[in-house]
């Protein structure tokens, strides 16, 4: 194992490294990916949290009596909560704190190319999620939209929907300069003898979501221009009274959103393939399938966004396509989904915390995915449009699939990240805990929704009571699991013990630094000979 | 490869990227004014004899000759001429500024004709000029501001080619602020048939 050392002989962590600025400066004008990564995360986290405390608010709001929050807190309840846990947590979390963090190290690369942008990109995010928040408190008060905006009714609420969107629009323009980033980086940064076949699958994930954060997020930039300008000055391109159409609005949010989620899903589903091999023991099944199924899934992804719009009054010719290409993106995501399976056969499997959350993964996003069939089909979706089937459908996807490919992540990198190795046993309880919450929670959603209950409604009518408390339970089971990770995790950062190297036996690059590496990730740049997942040829060389 | 060499092809690669969302941004309000067009012809065609084309014309000419001193820029530099390189880019500033000044006697002769979003007069005209003007000033708005970065990235380049820190062997900066400048020019080449010729 190569030992990172100073000039004066000894090994320094990249977080105790003495660079140009002293104290807090060494931080907030880092330009070491590493630490970016690590100021990514912190943010995150606290909107994370935020976004969980606001749904808890909510589902204590729908139980029976105890009606906490005015219909009016309400709306702007769930609309925090979606615009905080998409802007802010979703899209970023895995590409900034993880493709920050590992994927130079992942290509053999010294840092991203454009060191100084990627600060820029946190400082971009730090300032979007700054206007957010005083959106809430200043100028009519909190949004109450839905994280989508839709016009009309976003050109007519006296609530503070300028900046709140503009407050995206500088979101967007940090994801964007992020996937620049990460794009270059990947062709200009790469080890000699690391081809496009040798990379690791997570650099193949972050690599396909960054071309769709380049080329989808513009779209959402003058969506929400567009909307600034409507209401600050009236152009009318969204308002039918002047002749604009407000269908186009739906148009150019979903040309963006829709692929968002695949934004969102992408590098947790590039970090699971990682995942998968290094506990099973045995190369991966199908890598150039995987590869390519990203890259499927990115590009077909961005073709899919009417099936959103089927009750809009957009064509049926339309509809029919749409739905079509909804279809199509399922094949490459089950691609994945068997390739993963055939990869864990006949493996050595070995059960840790990281391959749980990558097992329940794939049960979840399963769940997820066929769900999304039901409204992806024309006929059903006249009547799920709208329900808590939709509620149910994009929280088993994101949070059971990028929330818990993210704590997969977590989880596989926590000791390299860190240097200290959390407490085992206690992390596979809090991860049944969260997984038990999860289903309790998010699965009788599906019921509610066929059964005709609608979305963002503060009440219900009285048969749909039981189901509700049920899933309220569940938040709450699942929010006391998710605390449970978090205390573990920290008890881990302070008092853990020291972890080694490779803790996992994993043969892609990360593992052959120390943990936690030195500022400078390589010593000297490595030469690569051998795929990211052949266990065999590990130890005869990089 | 060392790390100039690096941020060299990278910048390279970088700014192609970077370009490509631009067009994407505007390529959403060229999808609005397609729609719009397609719906509104005989309203779109009213608006836009409203226009001055003589000023559009002139402002088509201004920019279509700082990417040319932009270019004569960037080469004079990569020929070891920083000093003729500093003239030709102090030559596109001044010349988008030229660019400017026309635009804002253009706007204060719409508002002056009630020809604003908003304005009671241009809500009593059917809605399809109504859509015209909104676009107009969004996308030669939004054109404008690209102007205005331009500006000042190209100051910024302007005294880093006086001061010696962008040299004939690291050009890559001066020659991305070109190819922003040439993207700022080109989204105008297809503004300017769209507002002011198309009738």
């Amino acid at each position: 194992m190569p030992e990172q050392v100073t000039h004066t002989g000894e090994y320094v962590p990249y977080f105790l490294h003495k660079g140009k600025y002293p104290g807090a400066l060494s931080w907030l004008l880092a330009t070491d990916h590493k630490r970016i990564g690590l100021l990514y995360m912190v943010c995150i986290a606290t909107f994370f949290s935020t976004a969980v405390v606001i749904g808890v608010i909510m589902r204590i709001n729908m139980l029976p009596g105890h009606a906490i929050l005015t219909p009016q807190q309400y709306n702007a309840a769930f609309t925090l909560h979606g615009i905080i846990m998409v802007f802010l947590v979703v899209i970023p979390a895995v590409p900034t704190i993880f493709g920050n963090f590992f994927l130079p190290i992942l290509i053999g690369g010294r840092d991203m190319i454009f060191p100084r942008l990627n600060l820029f990109t946190w400082y971009l995010f730090v300032f979007g999620a700054v206007l957010a928040m005083v959106s809430v408190f200043f100028g009519g008060g909190a949004v109450d939209t839905g994280w989508t905006f839709y016009v009309p009714f976003s050109l007519k609420t006296t609530v503070n929907v300028p900046l709140a969107v503009f407050a995206v629009f500088i979101l967007g323009m940090s994801s964007i300069l992020t996937g620049i980033n990460i794009v270059t980086t990947v062709h200009q940064l790469r080890a000699p003898g690391m081809g496009f076949f040798k990379m690791p699958l997570s650099v193949w994930g972050f690599y396909a979501t960054a071309w769709v954060q380049i080329l989808a997020t513009p779209i959402i930039g003058i969506t929400m221009l567009l909307v600034v300008m409507e209401r600050l000055f009236g152009i009318g391109v969204f308002d039918p009274s002047k002749g604009g159409d407000p269908l186009l609005y739906q148009h150019l949010f979903w040309i963006y959103s829709h692929p968002a989620v695949y934004i969102m899903i992408l590098p947790a589903m590039g970090v699971i393939s990682d995942i998968f091999p290094v506990f099973s023991r045995k190369n991966i099944y199908g890598y150039k399938m995987i590869a390519f199924s990203s890259l499927a899934i990115a590009s077909v992804g961005s073709l899919v966004w009417g099936h959103h719009m089927y009750v809009s009054g957009q064509s049926d010719t339309a509809g029919i396509i749409f739905s079509f290409l909804t279809f199509l993106v399922a094949v490459p995501s089950a691609i994945k989904v068997f390739n993963w399976l055939a990869t864990m056969y006949k493996g050595s499997i070995q059960v840790e915390p990281p391959f749980l959350y990558a097992l329940s993964f794939i049960f979840l996003f399963s769940i997820g995915g066929l769900t999304g069939l039901f409204l992806g089909a024309l006929s059903p979706n006249v009547q799920l449009h709208n329900t808590y089937f939709v509620v149910g459908h994009f929280h088993y996807v994101i949070f059971g699939g990028m929330g818990f490919g993210l704590a997969a992540a977590i989880h596989y990198w926590f000791p390299k990240m860190t240097g200290k190795m959390y407490n085992k046993p206690t992390s596979v309880v809090a991860w049944l805990i969260v997984f038990v919450g999860f289903n309790i929670f998010y699965f009788p959603m599906f019921i509610l929704g066929w059964e005709g209950m609608p979305r963002r409604y503060c009440d219900y009518l009285p048969q749909f009571t039981t189901l509700h408390q049920v899933a309220s339970i569940g938040s709450f089971i699942m929010v006391a699991g998710l605390v449970l990770v978090a205390i573990n995790l920290a008890r881990g950062l302070v008092a853990g013990a020291k972890a080694e190297a490779n803790p996992w036996g994993g043969a892609t690059l990360e593992w052959t630094l120390p943990s936690p590496p030195g500022h400078e990730d390589f010593e000297e740049i490595p030469v690569i000979t051998r795929g990211p997942y052949e266990f065999d040829k590990k130890e005869t060389g990089v | 490869m060392n790390d100039r060499e690096d941020a060299h092809a990278g910048g390279r690669v970088g700014i192609w990227l970077f370009i490509s969302t631009e067009i994407i941004l505007f390529g959403g309000l060229f999808l609005l004014y397609s729609m719009y067009r397609l719906k509104n012809p005989v309203d779109f065609h009213a608006g836009s004899l409203e226009l001055n084309r003589v000023l559009g014309t002139l402002n088509t000419v201004i920019l279509i000759t700082c990417s040319l001193t932009v270019a004569l820029g960037i080469a004079a530099l990569e020929r070891g001429r920083p000093k003729q390189s500093a003239w030709f880019v102090a030559a596109t500033i001044a010349c988008a500024f030229g660019f400017l000044i026309v635009k804002a006697f253009e706007w204060t002769a719409k508002f002056h004709h009630g020809l604003y979003p908003n304005a009671p007069v241009l809500l009593s005209l059917p809605k399809g000029e109504n859509l015209f003007f909104g676009l107009y000033y969004m996308m030669t708005g939004l054109h404008g501001i690209h102007v205005l970065v331009g500006i000042g990235v190209l100051s910024v380049m302007l005294v880093r080619v006086l001061r010696g820190t962008i040299t004939p062997g690291n050009p890559i900066y001066l020659v991305n602020s070109g190819l922003y400048w040439h993207l700022v020019d080109m989204i105008w080449i297809f503004l300017f048939p769209l507002f002011y010729l198309i009738t």
